[in-house]
C-alpha cells in the first residue's frame, strides 16, 4: 500500500462531490480522506484527496480523475515539499483528580480547550495526522467520549500557486 | 446580439436545430410535454416516435455509428429516463457520440419522491461522458452546446441533458451562439512531435510489427490514412470488433479480427509480434485473454485520444495521446522521411503469417441436424449484400459470425454492440442507421433471443417508413450461453432453450409476429431457399422485411479461446489447437 495527497481544484458544480467520490469507487481506488472547500478564486473548490493504492499506478488514478469535466487541475503533493493537517475535535472524560494531567497533555500537543464542564472537556488540536493520532493515544487512559476528525487538507511550500493558470 | 424571447422548450428545440440536429429519436411523457410541442413545428427535426426508450438510445446509436454524427434521444423523467440507463451505457462503452435529453419533474418538486421522479443524473453518472441537471431555462442555450461538445470531441460518447419542467415552461431572452463554459476540457488531438518519431524509429527497428486497430481508428475517420501507413510498411492489419470496416477485409495485409473468437492468424500474430502498433484500441479482455501472456515478446506504441487508456491494461513503450487521424497522419510523414535511410523489412514475419493465413482460414461445418448453417446464412446476406450495406448485429452467437462471415470493405458499415454486449441493440440500431443513411441497405442481424428484447421498434420502422432487413437467426436458444454450457458446463443446458424453432411450441411464431408489425415475413429452412429470401428482402423496400432463418442450435463459434486463458490456447475448432512448427 502506497499513500498519496492529491490536490484537486474543481469546479464548485452540484453533484461534483458525487462524482469524484463516485469514481474512487467504481475504480476500485480507496479514499483514507478527503476534505473540500472553496478557495481563493470564486467558483473553485479545492479537495485534498489522501488515497493508499494497492499496486495500482498512481498515473490511473489522475487520468480518471482527468476525465472529470468539472475537474480543473490535480497535483500530487509530495511530503517533503508540502505541508499536510488534519484538524480534530475531541471530547474528553475528567474530573477533578485528572483535569490537570488532561490539561497538560493539551499544553504539551499546542492543543486548546474550547469547552469545559464538570466531568469534560472538548480539545482541539491541528496537525499532521501523527500528531493527531498521538494525542488521540495520550487522551484515551482518561475516557474519549467522542470525536471528530477533518481530512487532511494540504497545500505546497512555497511561492507558488496550483490556482495559477486555471485562474478564468 | 440580437434575442428573441423563447420558452425553455423552445429554446431546446431552437438549440438542436442551430446545432445541426436534424433526427431525434424519443417518447414523450408528463415532464418532457413542454418541450414536445415546439417540437412539433420544427421544420428541421424530424422526431421519430419510438415504442420503448431502449429503442430510442439504440436508435440514436445506430445514427451516430453509421453516420459519424451525433445521435440524440428523449424521453420523460422516471421510468422514461431509466429506460435509456442500458443504451447509454452501451453508448459509453464503445464511445458513441451520443445525447440523452429527459425531462425532469419541476424544479421545486426535486428530492420530494415525486411522481415520476428518478435521479437520472446520478443513476447514469458512471456511465456517461458528463450529465447536466438544468434547472433554470436561461442555462438551455449554454448546455445544449456544451453537450455537443462534449459528446462529439475528443474520445466520443453519452452526454446527458435532464431539464426541469418549470425550465422548459420559463421564458427567457434567447440568443445564439451561446458562451460554452467549459474550463476543465481540453481533449488532446494533436500528439507530440518526438513520441511520433519515437514511435517511427521503434517500427523501423522491429521485425514482427502488427497494426493492431481498435474502433478509435473508426470514430476518427482514419481509415484513408491506415491504409496509407499499413501499405507504406507492408504490416500485418488486425482489426478488432469494434474496428471492423476501419481496413478493407479484401486486402492481403489483413489477418482479420483478433480475440476470443478471432482468426488463428489474427490471434497468433499478436502473440509472437515484437511491436503492437496500437491505434484507437484498449487492450480489451476480450482481445487479450489473459493479460500477462499477452503478446509477451512484444513493446507497445499506444495511440489513443483519452490518455487514461494508455498504461491502463497494458504499459506503452511509446503512449501516443492524440487524435487517431492526426496521429497517423504524422507517423506516416515521419516514416517516409526516416525511410529513406532504414528501410523496413518483415520478409520472414510474411511468411510465417502466410503459412498461418493458409493453414487456418476461417471457415464452419454443415450442422448435425440437417438445419441451416448459421455461418453460411450470414455469408450470404454479406455476399448478396455488397460492402455499401450496414449490418447492425445483436449480440452472441449470430454477432461473432457476422463479425467473421461478412465481409467489411469500409468504415460505418459494421454496427455492434462491443464493450456493453447489448442483446436488443440490433433491430433499433438498425432502424437508427437507416435514418441516418437513407439510400443504403440496412440489415439487422439478430438472434431469436435478442430480437424478443426490441423488436417492437418494427411498428416504429413500419409506421415511418423505415424499411430495415431483419435476418432472425433464430436456433431456438440463446445459443451463446448454450454454447459454453456445451463446452463449460458438460452440455447442461440450464434456462438457455428458447422454444423459437420450427420443431418446438414455437412461441413467438417470428412470421406471424413480423407480419403483425406491418412487415413483409419470411420463413427459411431449406438451402436453397436462402438466397431467394435475401434478394426479395432487398428488392422489398415499401415496409421492413423479417426473415426467420431456422438454423441449427449445436453450431458453435471457431476458433476460439476460452475466457481468461492465454490465447497461446486458442481453440481452431473444437479439440483442434492449431500445430506450430518446432520452436513456433
Amino acid at each position: 500500500m502506497t499513500q498519496h495527497v492529491l490536490s484537486l481544484l474543481v469546479e464548485d458544480k452540484p453533484g461534483i462531490l458525487t462524482r469524484v467520490a463516485a469514481l474512487f469507487a467504481r475504480r476500485g481506488f480507496n479514499i483514507q480522506s478527503l476534505a473540500v472547500g472553496t478557495t481563493e478564486v470564486e467558483g473553485v473548490s479545492r479537495m485534498t484527496v489522501v488515497i493508499s493504492l494497492d499496486g495500482q499506478p498512481l498515473e490511473q488514478v489522475t487520468k480518471q480523475l482527468n476525465k472529470l469535466i468539472n475537474v480543473l487541475k490535480i497535483v500530487e503533493l509530495e511530503a517533503d515539499s508540502s505541508v499536510a493537517r488534519d484538524h480534530m475535535l475531541v471530547k474528553v472524560r475528567t474530573d477533578s483528580s485528572t483535569r490537570s494531567q488532561v490539561l497538560e497533555a493539551v499544553t504539551l500537543f499546542r492543543a486548546r480547550v474550547i469547552d469545559v464542564v464538570s466531568d469534560a472537556v472538548v480539545i482541539e488540536v491541528t496537525g499532521d495526522s501523527a500528531k493527531c493520532q498521538a494525542f488521540i493515544k495520550v487522551l484515551e487512559p482518561f475516557g474519549i467520549k467522542e470525536l471528530v476528525q477533518s481530512g487532511a487538507i494540504a497545500i505546497s511550500r512555497g511561492s507558488k500557486s496550483m490556482s495559477e493558470k486555471v485562474l478564468r | 446580439m440580437a434575442t428573441e424571447t423563447l420558452t425553455g422548450a423552445q429554446a431546446l428545440i431552437r438549440s438542436l436545430e442551430l446545432l445541426g440536429v436534424d433526427t431525434v429519436f424519443g417518447l414523450p411523457g408528463g415532464a418532457i410535454l413542454p418541450t414536445y410541442d415546439p417540437l412539433m413545428d420544427s421544420k428541421k427535426l424530424r422526431h421519430i416516435l419510438v415504442r420503448h426508450e431502449q429503442g430510442a438510445g439504440h436508435a440514436a446509436e445506430g445514427y451516430a455509428a453509421a453516420s459519424g454524427k451525433l445521435g440524440v434521444c428523449i424521453a420523460t423523467s422516471g421510468p422514461g429516463a431509466t429506460n435509456l440507463v442500458t443504451a447509454i451505457a452501451d453508448a459509453h462503452m464503445d464511445s458513441v457520440p451520443m445525447l440523452a435529453i429527459t425531462g425532469q419533474v419541476n424544479s421545486f418538486a426535486i428530492g420530494t419522491d415525486a411522481f415520476q421522479e428518478a435521479d437520472i443524473v446520478g443513476i447514469t453518472m458512471p456511465i456517461t461522458k458528463h450529465s447536466f441537471l438544468v434547472t433554470n431555462a436561461a442555462d438551455i442555450p449554454g448546455v445544449m452546446a456544451a453537450a455537443y461538445e462534449i459528446a462529439t470531441t475528443g474520445r466520443p460518447g453519452p452526454v446527458l441533458v435532464d431539464v426541469a419542467k418549470d425550465a422548459q415552461n420559463a421564458k427567457f431572452e434567447f440568443s445564439w451562439p451561446p458562451k460554452i463554459d467549459l474550463p476543465g476540457y481540453k481533449p488532446i488531438t494533436d500528439p507530440h512531435g518526438k513520441q511520433v518519431q519515437a514511435a517511427a524509429e521503434l517500427i523501423l527497428k522491429s521485425h514482427k510489427p502488427i497494426l493492431y486497430v481498435g474502433g478509435g481508428v473508426i470514430r476518427a475517420g482514419a481509415s484513408k490514412e491506415l491504409l496509407k501507413l499499413a501499405e507504406l510498411l507492408h504490416a500485418p492489419v488486425t482489426t478488432t470488433l469494434m474496428a471492423r470496416g476501419a481496413f478493407p477485409d479484401s486486402h492481403p495485409q489483413h489477418l482479420g479480427m483478433p480475440g476470443m473468437h478471432g482468426t488463428v492468424p489474427a490471434v497468433t500474430a499478436l502473440q509472437k509480434s515484437d511491436l503492437l502498433i496500437t491505434l484507437g484500441a484498449r487492450f480489451d479482455d476480450r482481445v487479450t485473454g489473459d493479460v500477462k501472456s499477452f503478446a509477451k515478446g512484444a513493446k507497445v506504441i499506444h495511440v489513443d485520444v483519452d490518455p487514461a487508456e494508455i498504461g491502463k491494461i497494458r504499459h506503452a513503450d511509446v503512449p501516443i495521446v492524440g487524435d487517431a487521424k492526426v496521429v497517423i497522419s504524422m507517423l506516416i510523414a515521419e516514416l517516409e522521411s526516416q525511410m529513406k535511410t532504414t528501410k523496413p523489412d518483415y520478409e520472414d514475419w510474411w511468411v510465417f503469417l502466410n503459412g498461418l493465413k493458409e493453414r487456418y482460414p476461417l471457415g464452419y461445418n454443415d450442422t448435425d441436424d440437417g438445419k441451416l448453417a448459421p455461418q453460411y446464412v450470414i455469408e450470404r446476406i454479406g455476399e448478396l449484400s455488397g460492402p455499401e450495406a450496414i449490418f447492425a448485429a445483436g449480440v452472441g452467437q449470430h454477432q461473432m459470425w457476422s463479425a467473421q462471415f461478412i465481409k467489411y470493405e469500409r468504415p460505418n458499415s459494421w454496427l455492434n454492440s462491443g464493450g456493453a454486449g447489448t442483446m436488443g441493440y440490433s433491430v433499433p440500431a438498425a432502424m437508427g442507421a437507416k435514418v441516418a443513411q437513407p439510400e443504403r441497405l440496412v440489415w439487422a442481424i439478430d438472434g431469436d433471443g435478442c430480437f424478443q428484447m426490441t423488436n417492437q421498434e418494427l411498428a416504429t420502422c413500419t409506421i415511418n417508413n423505415i424499411p430495415i432487413k431483419v435476418a432472425i437467426i433464430n436456433n431456438s436458444s440463446l445459443g451463446m450461453v448454450r454454447q459454453w454450457q456445451t463446452l463449460f458446463y458438460n452440455s447442461r443446458y440450464s434456462n438457455t432453450d428458447l422454444n423459437t424453432g420450427t420443431d418446438t411450441i414455437m412461441v413467438p411464431d417470428f412470421v406471424k409476429l413480423a407480419e403483425s408489425y406491418g412487415c413483409l415475413a419470411i420463413r427459411v429452412e431449406k438451402i436453397e431457399e436462402v438466397d431467394a429470401a435475401i434478394k426479395l428482402a432487398m428488392e422489398t423496400n415499401d415496409r421492413p422485411v423479417v426473415i426467420d432463418f431456422i438454423v441449427g442450435r449445436d453450431a458453435m463459434v471457431w476458433p476460439m479461446v476460452p475466457a481468461g486463458v492465454s490465447n497461446d490456447a486458442v481453440q481452431y475448432a473444437r479439440d483442434a489447437a492449431p500445430i506450430w512448427d518446432g520452436e513456433e
